[in-house]
């Protein structure tokens, strides 16, 4: 026994673990996955599929070492890769991160023609006048008239919800769901929400995002006080 | 140093040149020496409207490149003295044959010897509108209570609010009373809580400006007409009056009611 291991096999409940050294070179890598799981291919020939899930450590895989991985286990019979994780991200995506989870504060009326775009959570001190439009990567809050259009989670983000002071909006969308509220015969006049829910673009009261959308909340229950 | 003043809407047809000639002859009626400067190349229309269609020589094209002093382009308009001209439009040439700095230039020029300049804007957002805008220290947006035209003033604001002049004022054009009280279009309100900008003047919608128009005579020049009234009343705002809104009751209606009071009583 010459040299150290630099790939871990563990059993768990749910599958493989393995735990990749992020010391050494990555073609070393896979040639040690590749000896391994070929002295098992025998144990896992007539099991169930089993699922693999990769720890790299503080090394961070490129898309193309990604895949390269992928083709290693996954042609082997009866495994697949369950995920990939690893201690460390790119700084771009930190920084996008950072980003998406900023409550960004804008005061103005956004006018027909004019598009108010940011990454993270929108807070408006306006209203949205008919033919403008926000746009958010998570949740829209605005404090005054939703006329405009009004997209939230538009990176994708479903759990993304739009609340506003007077929810008359022209169109609404959250992540790919669109829709165009329903023509009302009584003017709203109090704030409403929107979200999905089972598939379907949902109006309510503010109230009921207290139960569908618990993790709204941004501080713990200490911050809160009663006294 | 005069003042550069635009009057803009974003949708044609409101009464953008309409109100241009009222507005500068009131302020020429109230004593002011006033320039009207229509930058809407390849249509014009001021000249028409303001019955100077006639004594054109130069234009806004001959003065920008420079084929003639602009003293020779403006057009005096001998019913007020001194104190009101014109400075026409190109009717051949089109709305890129002006720049922007040329058109500052020009209406910079023309503040030394003013003291309003009124600039007639072109429908649109495109060169036209960036030309008329270039040289103005303050603007008016002309609507008309449709939501086509207030959609349009709203992108027209927008557009303003990224220019370095001050907050645009409002001026609600063809209010029909009779339709507002039945509904059917938008009043005073809905149009400003939408727009969220400071009122200059609201004009009813008269008959009488069509036929001014037509004998080029603006209407502001016959003082019982209401639409005469309200454009006044803007031109002493814009002087730093403060002056009440118009009541637009509908002359008609109001005659009926009392009537029908009096002979209500009676029985």
């Amino acid at each position: 026994m010459g040299r150290r291991q630099n790939v871990t096999i563990k059993g768990t409940k749910e599958g493989l673990l393995l735990h990749l050294n992020d010391t050494c070179a990555f073609s070393d890598l896979v040639k040690e996955i590749e000896e391994k799981l070929f002295s098992h291919a025998n144990v896992l020939k007539d099991s169930q599929v089993v699922s693999v899930r990769v720890h790299t450590g503080n090394r961070l895989l490129t898309s193309e070492q990604e895949d390269i991985l992928k083709e290693v286990i996954n042609p082997k019979k009866n495994l697949y890769i369950a995920s990939i994780d690893s201690n460390v991200i790119l700084k771009e995506e930190a920084d996008r991160m950072k980003r998406e989870s900023e409550v960004t504060v804008v005061s103005k009326i956004v006018r027909s023609g004019q598009i108010l775009k940011v990454d993270g959570d929108l807070l408006l001190v306006g209203d949205v006048n008919p033919g403008g439009k926000v746009m958010a990567g998570g949740n829209i809050f605005i404090l005054g008239k939703l006329q405009g259009t009004a997209h939230a989670g538009c990176y994708g983000n479903e759990e993304a919800v739009i609340c506003a002071g007077t929810m008359t909006p022209m169109q609404l969308r959250i992540a790919g769901f669109i829709d165009r509220t329903p023509d009302r015969t009584e003017p709203a006049n109090e704030s409403e929400c929107a979200y999905i829910q089972n598939n379907r673009l949902m109006i309510d009261r503010l109230l009921v995002l207290r139960k569908v959308r618990p993790n709204l909340n941004r501080f713990l229950e200490g911050g809160l006080s009663n006294g | 140093m005069g003042e550069a003043l635009v009057i803009t809407s974003g949708k044609g047809g409101v009464g953008k040149t309409t109100s241009s000639a009222n507005i500068g002859t009131a302020l020429a009626l109230q004593g002011k020496r006033v320039c009207l400067v229509d930058t809407d190349i390849g249509l014009r229309n001021l000249d028409v409207i303001m019955g100077l269609e006639n004594r054109i020589i130069y234009d806004l094209v001959d003065v920008a490149g420079g084929k003639c002093k602009i003293h020779q382009a403006l057009v005096k308009d001998k019913r007020f003295d001194d104190k009101l001209y014109l400075l026409p439009a190109a009717q051949s040439s089109d709305k890129s044959a002006v720049s922007p700095e040329q058109m500052k230039k020009i209406v910079n020029d023309l503040k030394q010897e003013f003291d309003y300049i009124i600039i007639d804007c072109p429908a649109g957002i495109e060169q036209g509108f960036q030309n008329a805008i270039a040289g103005a220290d303050r603007a008016i947006v002309v609507t008309t209570p449709e939501v086509s035209a207030v959609r349009d003033a709203d992108r027209i604001i927008g557009l303003l609010e990224k220019e370095t002049i001050e907050p645009p004022k409002l001026l609600i054009n063809r209010i029909r009373t009779s339709m507002v009280k039945k509904g059917e279009m938008l009043d005073v309100d809905e149009v400003t809580n939408i727009l969220a900008i400071e009122l200059i003047g609201i004009v009813a919608d008269d008959e009488g400006v069509i036929k001014a128009a037509n004998i080029g005579e603006p209407i502001v020049m016959n003082p019982n007409s209401k639409a005469s009234i309200a454009y006044r009343n803007i031109a002493r705002r814009i002087l730093g009056e403060s002056v009440p809104l118009q009541q637009l009751e509908e002359q008609e209606g109001g005659m009926l009611s009392r009537l029908k009071r009096f002979f209500g009583a009676r029985a």
